[in-house]
């Protein structure tokens, strides 16, 4: 794999994540983090859908009329994320997730990582980069919705995954951290610490 | 080749509509038998909730199959009700309402442009006596829906539950997510006779000294959804008002079956093993007043 293959992976996982940097996907991140399962299924969803939206709109970047360009992008991210709603409301394992995710999975169409990295990217590059800079910024917005999600869990429930882990000691669930506010909290703290590991982030 | 021209962009924009909306279509058909399954099973661990028979939590833990199951076990009678409230047919085996189907009836019982025709009201009679029926309406964002449980004096409410579709978190999806909301209902007792049949109340709804809700018809809205608060209140009126003469009437279909199970209001009397001709219930109930055995 050459070394800018490698730079289109990594790069949106850490030194360039969507969430972090770039300040991406915010709204989303702060509602589906109540849970791990939630924030996996919701990370899940929004890999698939970057990555295969990113996959098409490449392999048609040659022959979309530039003025109508942006409802193209809509109209195949929109078929993407109908597509997992409702293949996410088939199963009976990922049916009350979905339920639970509600109005959260159709608004990835809305989710800015989506519709920004084809015009930044895909429109621009050959379908196989375009492919992996989909799935890899969906990799880094799940990666920090994992990270808030545990935490939220953990102090929030006691539990990780549905399972029992703080309960058992007599911990009392934190309702703050069940709140949306605590997850931008959350969100700060990793931005300080990706800024402090990340000098160049800083402002001088 | 020029993009930009006119007649190509017309073409192009159609021809990406129509794939994607044959896809789509061809999807969202090969899918809906499994969806539709799902729906089922979500709307009878809806009712089994409403008529008390655990937590959703501890429903939801059982599968889609197990649930269906609980249902054809614990169901007594499952029918069909007019706005006169008369048995217009039987539900037969595991048929339930989904909220689609109760947005059909929604249109009926308010009657106007979109109705159908007669309004079909489902009334489930659960073998630990309660009766459920369910509610549908208009929140602030989307439909509204859920089941209310009546203890076999067909008054006093013994359970609700709550869905809807895209209510506000943490504000109007509290009529789901908030167990303290659907518990307000227990103990109320709906008034069929008059025009608002329950009341959800802003401001507070009356309380005793122990700050515990007063048996009435009235309970507390939720702060901050007034809208879907106000939703709620119109659904269970038009639903429950649609339900009152058979409610008023005593229902005589659950009437009948008041002799099986345990009767909350009936001391000392837990009649499982009677038939549906009640032979085993005749001459022994002489202490209790809610239900009809002399009379049949």
């Amino acid at each position: 794999m050459n070394a800018k293959l490698k730079e289109t992976i990594l790069n949106p996982i850490f030194k360039g994540n969507p969430i972090t940097v770039l300040v991406l996907g915010i709204c989303s991140s702060l509602a589906v983090t109540v849970t791990l399962k939630g924030a996996l299924v919701m990370a899940l969803s929004v890999i698939v859908v970057t990555g295969i939206s990113s996959l098409i709109l490449s392999l048609l970047r040659n022959t979309i009329p530039g003025r109508v360009r942006i409802i193209v992008q809509l109209v195949v991210v929109a078929m993407m994320v109908i597509l997992v709603d409702q293949v996410l409301k088939s199963f009976e394992a990922t049916y009350a997730i979905d339920k639970q995710l509600s109005v959260y999975i159709g608004l990835i169409i809305t989710n800015c990582i989506v519709m920004g990295r084809i015009e930044a990217f895909a429109l621009g590059n050959s379908p196989w980069p375009s492919f992996l800079d989909g799935v890899a910024n969906g990799a880094g917005y799940g990666l920090i919705l994992i990270i808030v999600a545990f935490f939220r869990e953990l102090l929030g429930s006691g539990t990780l995954f549905g399972f029992d882990v703080l309960g058992w000691m007599g911990y009392v669930p934190n309702n703050l951290v069940i709140l949306p506010p605590f997850a931008l909290i959350l969100l700060g703290c990793i931005v300080w610490v990706q800024r402090s590991i990340q000098k160049d982030l800083q402002e001088k | 080749m020029n993009t930009n021209n006119n007649v190509y962009t017309v073409i192009y924009t159609t021809v990406i509509v129509v794939v994607v909306a044959a896809l789509l279509a061809f999807v969202s058909q090969s899918l809906k038998s499994k969806q539709d399954a799902n729906e089922k099973a979500e709307t009878i661990s809806q009712m089994l909730t409403a008529a008390q028979y655990g937590t959703k939590a501890e429903l939801d833990k059982l599968g889609n199959v197990a649930k269906l199951d609980k249902y054809a076990q614990e169901i007594d009678k499952a029918f069909v009700i007019n706005l006169d409230g008369e048995v217009v047919k039987e539900l037969e085996g595991i048929e339930v309402y989904s909220p689609k189907a109760l947005k059909r009836q929604n249109y009926n019982i308010k009657g106007g442009a979109n109705a159908t025709g007669e309004p079909e009201l489902p009334v489930f009679v659960f073998k630990n006596g309660r009766t459920v029926v369910p509610i549908y309406g208009a929140g602030l964002w989307g439909p509204i829906w859920g089941y209310i449980s009546f203890a076999s004096n067909l008054k006093t409410i013994e359970g609700a539950y709550f869905d809807h579709e895209s209510e506000t978190a943490g504000l109007g999806a509290k009529i789901k997510d908030d167990p303290s909301f659907q518990a307000e209902f227990v103990g109320e007792i709906a008034d069929f006779s008059s025009k608002n049949v329950f009341d959800i109340v802003k401001g507070g709804a009356p309380k005793d000294a122990e700050g515990k809700s007063v048996v009435d018809n009235k309970i507390d809205a939720i702060s901050g959804a007034t809208m879907t608060s106000q939703g709620l209140d119109a659904a269970i009126d038009t639903w429950l008002g649609a339900y009152a003469k058979y409610f008023l009437s005593g229902a005589p279909a659950a009437a009948e079956k008041a002799c099986c199970g345990k009767h909350e209001n009936c001391e000392g009397h837990q009649h499982e093993g009677c038939e549906k001709h009640h032979e085993a219930c005749e001459g022994e109930h002489e202490g209790c007043q809610h239900h009809n055995c002399e009379e049949e």
